[in-house]
């Protein structure tokens, strides 16, 4: 949409769907376009600078989450890829075992890959949710079975920040010797990693979600797990994802890599902070509206509201009209006019589900930015319930859904 | 996010008659709070000349549907009843310049307010007939309800009959996948199983022997009749002649309104079983065997 307030500098709280790159990562990777164009995997000078920069890069990744091998990390094109790299190379390495555990509120990278593995006959344990978003371990530890090929959780959740316990459960799946793999997108960069010391066999992780450019991902594959490529071809990333590496993103994301280290307290200090404080301002201001997720346990930059009686899409176009701009989990299209999945998954009610914002938060934004959007909330809200046929006055009319009765069945 | 026109949006950021009408005496409510959108048109009607001299709306939804709420008040205010009932929902789409696929459905809730404000006025009661299923064609909006039941009416067994009798899937083709598996289910359900080839039967055309293709016609045939049995009607073949095929529709479905589109659906059938262009000509039947031909 085209039409922000022109007269303010706009608001960027979108920041679980992908980040500003940073200068400094954008600075770093022009070179590379231009006069450092050689291929890493050539045998002259050109590609030998090449060669070095992008494992200067790979030790900048491995530091951030603590890997104990370089060679642990494998370069993707982002999330989506490292994901279903993960699962498949698990189904692959394991073929007599036909079942995968994961959980109700998965990103759609592991979430419609599972939904066609398992038209292809595999047997999908989705773990449920409960209104907080946690996960039920003693639910989980009984599908811990030697018919499972993989287990793959996401660290924290995109939409609310809530943390899956995933280091406890990669120890359980280790126990009963079965891979473990996360989707840690929205972790890397923002809570310190160290797989050195975990339990995990593979985690996912993406560029452009940690300041860094899009298009560039990796999956981090702990050494001596069974594996089986994606993509086959050239031997690059020692045979385990072929193509001509990603060089500039590699490049990019290693700078990104250094700078969230660097920033890793001031995240979860600074950073969590105004989140709080955006949290408090808002369901100060406006009534019928609650933070989803388990408050006391997600993402320091991540803030979830459900707005009751109000439509999300509505929120996000007047939020726009004044240069804010967030996410929405309704998503309002023809027929599936379903909240999000994870909404659904944690049973908030359709009263409230259709009506949830998400604000993701990063070190860029400040405070007076956050003071805005305090101040901006509130009347939009109003000006959306005095729309809604569900509102009256001050106060949801009473039993909406007996208020507003349509003559047909 | 979604490419609004500048018309939308106005709507939606201004929009025109919002707000309850106490002293309205037409109302009509469409939608339900969980399905995401709900909206409840309020009409102001003199009773003797049937004109709307007033509308609000009131709703819940998405920025298209609040568009369209407030673009529907605008278009019937002065219109008669009679009139208004004219507003197709593609009128109200075409009004905002326009919506994207994923929200016509927005514009038709709207038509569905207006005939439920209507019933409720000359108090009768109004049925919504309209069930929407998951959107599968974006590139042509078309619904899993709209696809499963052609198939179904049609005895359909490929994408590309989908794509000629509803368009689905003639665009990007990222929504072929979604169509198989209806398919699938459908076949299902009478029985077949579905195969992704395309029916051998089109790949030697021209080449049938006069007794293989009447035996495909009469396939055809045999396979449109449980449908048209169940709506107590039913088909029969009077005569080849050439590239013209003479039937006779019988029952509740002579004369029918659908019988066009059913002879259409059949004849698509016989094109694509005989590989060649053919033309379905209905026929009274007098007696047995007595056949007038219609033109
Ligand atoms: C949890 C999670 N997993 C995976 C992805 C996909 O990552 P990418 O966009 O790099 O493919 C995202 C990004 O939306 C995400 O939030």
């Amino acid at each position: 949409m085209s039409t922000p307030n022109s007269l303010l500098k706009p608001i960027y709280l979108d920041n679980n769907a992908t980040t500003r790159c940073a200068p400094e990562a954008v600075a770093a990777m022009l070179p590379y376009f231009t006069e450092q164009f050689g291929n890493p995997s050539s045998m002259h000078s050109f590609g030998a600078k090449v060669g070095h920069e992008v494992k200067a890069a790979r030790a900048a990744l491995q530091k951030l989450i603590g890997a104990e091998y370089d060679s642990e990390i494998v370069y993707t094109a982002g999330g989506t890829e490292a994901d279903n790299t993960a699962i498949l190379s698990a189904l692959k390495a394991s073929p007599d075992r036909k079942e995968i555990i994961t959980s109700a509120v998965e990103h759609h990278a592991v979430l419609h890959l599972c939904d066609q593995l398992e038209k292809d006959g595999y047997t999908i344990h989705r773990l449920k949710v409960d209104g907080r978003g946690r996960i039920d371990l003693d639910e989980y530890r009984k599908l811990l079975t030697d018919k499972v090929a993989i287990v793959s959780v996401m660290w924290a959740n995109n939409e609310t920040g809530t943390f899956f316990p995933v280091e406890e459960m990669a120890r359980m799946a280790r126990d009963a010797n079965i891979l473990f793999h996360t989707d840690a997108v929205q972790v890397v960069g923002k809570v310190p990693i160290n797989m050195a010391e975990s339990a995990i066999d593979m985690l996912s992780l993406s560029g452009h979600k940690l300041h860094g450019p899009k298009g560039i991902g990796a999956l981090y594959l702990r050494r001596g797990s069974r594996f089986r490529p994606l993509l086959r071809g050239g031997g690059q990333e020692r045979g385990r994802r072929a193509g001509t590496e990603n060089v500039p993103g590699i490049i990019g994301l290693g700078v990104a890599a250094r700078l969230a280290l660097e920033h890793m307290s001031f995240e979860n200090t600074h950073v969590r902070a105004l989140r709080d404080k955006l949290q408090a301002g808002i369901l100060a201001a406006v009534p019928n509206a609650f933070a989803t997720g388990d408050l006391d346990n997600r993402l320091p930059n991540t803030l979830n509201i459900a707005f009751e009686y109000v439509e999300g899409e509505a929120i996000l176009m007047l939020l726009n009209k004044q240069g804010i701009a967030a996410s929405s989990g309704s998503a309002c299209t023809s027929g599936s006019l379903e909240p999000s999945h994870v909404m659904r998954a944690m049973g908030i009610p359709y009263t409230a589900a259709h009506g949830t914002i998400r604000f993701s938060l990063s070190r860029e934004n400040t405070e007076e930015e956050i003071d805005r959007v305090i101040a901006a909330v509130p009347p939009i809200i109003a000006q959306l319930r005095k729309l809604s046929p569900y509102w009256d006055g001050d106060g949801p009319v009473a039993d909406p859904e007996k208020a507003f009765a349509p003559t047909y069945a | 996010m979604w490419d609004y026109s500048e018309t939308v949006k106005e709507h939606f950021y201004n929009p025109r008659n919002a707000g309850p009408m106490p002293e309205a005496n037409a109302i009509g409510e469409v939608g339900s709070i969980s399905c995401g959108d709900a909206l409840r048109l309020m009409l102001k009607v003199e009773p003797e000349t049937e004109k709307i001299v007033d509308a609000s709306f009131q709703t819940f939804g998405c920025g298209s549907a609040i568009a369209s709420s407030s673009a529907l008040t605008e278009m019937i205010k002065g219109k008669t009843l009679e009139e208004a009932l004219a507003v197709s929902n593609q009128d109200i789409a075409d009004f905002l310049g326009g919506l994207p696929p994923e929200k016509m459905h927005c514009s038709v809730m709207g038509r569905e307010a207006l005939q439920s404000a209507v019933a409720n006025f000359r108090g009768e009661e109004w049925k919504d007939d309209h069930e929407e299923g998951a959107l599968i064609c974006k590139c042509f909006a078309i619904d899993s309800v709209m696809i499963e039941d052609t198939i179904r009416a049609n005895n359909l067994c490929s994408v590309e009959q989908v794509t000629n009798y509803t368009k689905a899937g003639g665009g990007c083709s990222s929504c072929h996948e979604g169509i198989e598996e209806i398919l699938a289910k459908v076949m299902a359900e009478r029985g077949e199983t579905f195969s992704p080839a395309p029916p051998p039967e089109k790949t030697r055309p021209g080449k049938l022997s006069t007794l293989e293709r009447i035996r495909r016609i009469e396939q055809v045939i045999e396979r449109a009749r449980p449908n048209l049995q169940r709506d107590h009607g039913d088909i029969e073949l009077v005569d080849v002649e050439g590239k013209t095929i003479y039937v006779a529709m019988k029952g509740a479905c002579a004369g029918c309104q659908m019988e066009a589109l059913t002879l259409g659906g059949i004849q698509q059938q016989m094109i694509e079983a005989l590989g060649e262009l053919v033309k379905l000509v209905p026929v009274k039947l007098k007696s047995p065997q007595g056949l007038v031909n219609p033109s």
